[in-house]
């Protein structure tokens, strides 16, 4: 190492790890993901069971915590089935591109700051660059893949509608989840993780940046296939959408992965918004060495939890939404909201760092009332609106007998016409006319 | 080539020179399978495994921002949307090998010539030595991302707006292409209910029949009253007799015994 040490925050940390430590952090990691996967099953299915007056799995080991061991050895028995026309190389290589992308985002999560392992003093993340939050985008992105050639190589018709929504779904909200990073990136300055937790030391970005942090809690669900927002495997609609036709290890795989997903999202979640590895402020007020050593991996996971908890409240809580409003929600609500957002933010960064705080303050009492005559105006505009509301039926569309969409000029009036005498059509069993069963619905079956 | 050959060798350490062979090996795999894989599926995806070892290429060459945005631009959202409209083809479909545009092996070619004349006069600028190299590029700015920003938001400002104007526009063409004025109203929930419940039928459509010869989808369910009705047998079925339809002599019969004859007990009475 050098011998001026680089404070924690600096991109000069990393990069000097010997080789055996890359591979053991990166097995640590690894094995801890699959561990946490293990018990966020059994976590899951403990917890939505106490939400639903139910006792969940409490049968082999203590407290039901070796149920994860027995459905993995169950899985790693079945047989794995290849249905008759999947595409074969595809369909082999989606749960695996799944899962490996998965385990990729926790190599630039930071869990901890400087320590010693074995003498060689290095921080508690296996690897940071100047874009490392782009990088989770990036393999999120390629994350999705998997799901989306597991649903088209299967080769049936609830896979493929179960990948065609899920790759629509997130695409849209990796939209308006890179969109809630933006306002982060201005106030950190930097778009490694490292540094964006050492921006965090006084305030967390979850309460500067709250609209942000909203937006990215909701996308993330979205991101990871979570109920209320599973419409990718809605059982009632696409027996279990892209992963239908997949069983045993490779279903084991899509598992595995969506687990570790929901755990990575919360990491990002955590070291974007909520601190980091850094302790809970009352926590922090109080002892000063909370943040040393090896202490902060004890707050990340505790942070973790919570966030796990999070995601199986919402899904004990909340019904799944249909799939239209699901996307008109992330593009007309989410999306829009979070551009306005960050335009407030770079603005108000741009005229801090340009004038000062003089500005800044007379600039504040300017927007206020600008916003209070606004809203007055808003107010009185609404109590007027229904007066001149009137608008002259100009023209009849349907007056030729065929729908004719307005010229230029006219204006739309939707007239309800009466129904259109038809004659019904003639059922061929006399039953039904025989005991009156034929009503006026049937027409419009 | 040998130039080529003989800049790698020079710059960078081992490690570098192993990410170069191990991705350029995937890319060039990639872009040969993208051209003689029969199936549009795989193309996109030899493709998308080039994109990402040109991004792997891209950082270890000492640009991280170009190859993350790379494979957040190129290979999540474009090649993604090649993919959603290729999954609609179907898993067993094959490219038709019919050319239908004329000449343009030809035009390609050309082409690819003007392309290869291009590749080779920047490649050849290496030998030149005019070139800075990123790291000379990078420390002038404080870092990879901000040399990027300054050279976006100052230097080619103009070109960036242009482009962001011209993405825009034909973003709005494609949603002027696409929009279909609506002539009514959309009906909300409490109106398609109100409609259903006015239809005299605001219950589901009954199930198919299930007798002990049939329970296929084209035999019509029975009424609690004991009559078949041709309303539980999806409409295409219905009056396609032959094949797969409502199956009449069935119908006739259990109309039969509904009308007098005694099967269950007790229901003759009742319906006389």
């Amino acid at each position: 190492m050098n011998p001026t040490t680089p404070q924690y925050g600096d991109l000069a940390l990393f990069g000097h790890d010997p080789l055996w430590l890359v591979i053991l952090k990166a097995l640590v990691l690894f094995i801890g993901l699959v561990l946490l996967t293990l018990f966020t099953t059994w976590f899951e299915r403990r917890v939505v069971a106490r939400m639903q007056q139910r006792v969940g799995p409490n049968r082999a080991g203590p407290f039901g915590l070796l149920v994860p061991l027995a459905d993995g050895i169950k899985l790693a028995l079945k047989e794995g089935i290849t249905p008759a026309n999947a595409d074969k190389v595809v369909y082999l290589l989606a749960p695996m591109i799944a899962a490996a992308a998965a385990m990729l985002v926790f190599a630039v999560i930071p869990l901890g700051p400087v320590v010693s392992i074995f003498g060689v003093s290095t921080p508690l993340q296996l690897t940071d660059f100047s874009v490392s939050t782009l990088y989770i985008l990036a393999i999120a992105s390629i994350g999705i893949y998997g799901i989306v050639l597991a649903g088209w190589s299967s080769g049936s018709t609830y896979s493929l509608l179960g990948g065609l929504r899920s790759s629509a779904q997130m695409v849209s909200y990796e939209i308006a989840m890179g969109l809630s990073f933006v306002a982060v990136f201005l106030y950190a300055g930097s778009m490694s993780t490292s540094q964006i937790v050492a921006g965090q030391t006084d305030w967390w970005y979850a309460v500067l940046l709250l609209p942000s942090f909203v937006i990215y809690l909701i996308s993330m669900v979205g991101e990871t296939n979570r109920a209320p927002f599973d419409l990718p495997e809605a059982e009632g609609e696409l027996v279990a959408g892209f992963h239908t036709e997949y069983s045993g290890l490779r279903w084991a795989m899509f598992f595995l992965a969506e687990y570790v997903n929901m755990i990575n999202v919360s990491a990002v979640a955590i070291t974007l918004f909520l601190g980091g590895w850094r302790a809970p402020a009352p926590i922090s007020t109080v002892w000063s060495g909370a943040n040393d050593g090896w202490w902060p991996i004890l707050w990340f996971l505790g942070k973790i939890l919570v966030m796990l908890f999070v995601f199986v409240w919402l899904r004990g809580t909340l019904p799944r939404l249909r799939y239209d409003q699901f996307m008109r929600f992330g593009w007309k609500v989410l999306i829009p909201i979070s551009i306005v957002w960050i335009l407030l933010v770079s603005a108000w960064r741009g005229i801090r760092n340009e004038y000062g705080t003089d500005l800044r303050t007379t600039l504040i009492w300017l927007g206020v009332i600008l916003f209070a005559i606004a809203a007055i105006a808003f107010l009185l505009d609404l109590r007027r609106a229904p007066e001149d509301e009137v608008v002259e039926p100009t023209y009849d569309p349907y007056a030729g007998g065929y729908p004719v969409p307005p010229l230029p000029g006219q204006e739309f009036t939707y007239t309800r016409r009466a129904p259109q005498t038809v004659p019904a059509t003639v059922v061929e069993t006399s039953a039904l006319e025989s005991t009156g069963q034929e009503l006026e619905g049937d027409r419009n079956e | 080539m040998s130039v080529l050959l003989a800049t790698i060798e020079q710059s960078g350490s081992t490690g570098e020179q192993i990410v170069f062979w191990v991705c350029a090996a995937i890319a060039v795999v990639g872009a040969v399978g993208m051209l003689i894989s029969r199936r549009a599926v795989h193309s996109a995806l030899f493709i998308a495994a080039t994109m990402i070892a040109l991004a792997v290429l891209y950082v270890s060459q000492g640009a991280p921002f170009l190859g993350m945005a790379q494979i957040v631009v190129y290979t999540g959202a474009v090649m993604m949307l090649f993919l959603f409209v290729l999954m609609l083809v179907g898993v067993d479909s094959t490219e038709s090998l019919v050319e239908t545009l004329k000449g343009q092996r030809i035009a390609g070619l050309a082409l690819a010539l003007g392309f290869a004349v291009l590749l080779f006069a920047a490649i050849g600028n290496v030998s030149y030595n005019f070139a800075v190299g990123i790291d000379g590029a990078n420390a002038a700015d404080g870092g990879n991302v901000q040399g990027i920003a300054h050279l976006i938001f100052d230097r080619y400002l103009l070109a960036f707006e242009v482009t962001s104007a011209l993405l825009i526009t034909a973003a709005l063409g494609a949603m002027v292409l696409a929009h279909r004025e609506r002539h009514t109203p959309r009906k909300s929930q409490r109106e398609q209910s109100e409609d259903r419940v006015r239809s005299g039928e605001p219950q589901n459509l009954p199930g198919p029949g299930v007798y002990a010869l049939h329970n296929a989808v084209g035999t019509p369910g029975l009424l609690p009253d004991g009559q078949p009705t041709d309303r539980s047998v999806p409409e295409p079925l219905r009056g396609v007799s032959a094949a797969v339809g409502v199956d009449h002599e069935d119908t006739r019969r259990v109309n039969a015994l509904a009308a007098g004859g005694a099967i269950i007990p007790g229901k003759a009475e009742d319906e006389s």
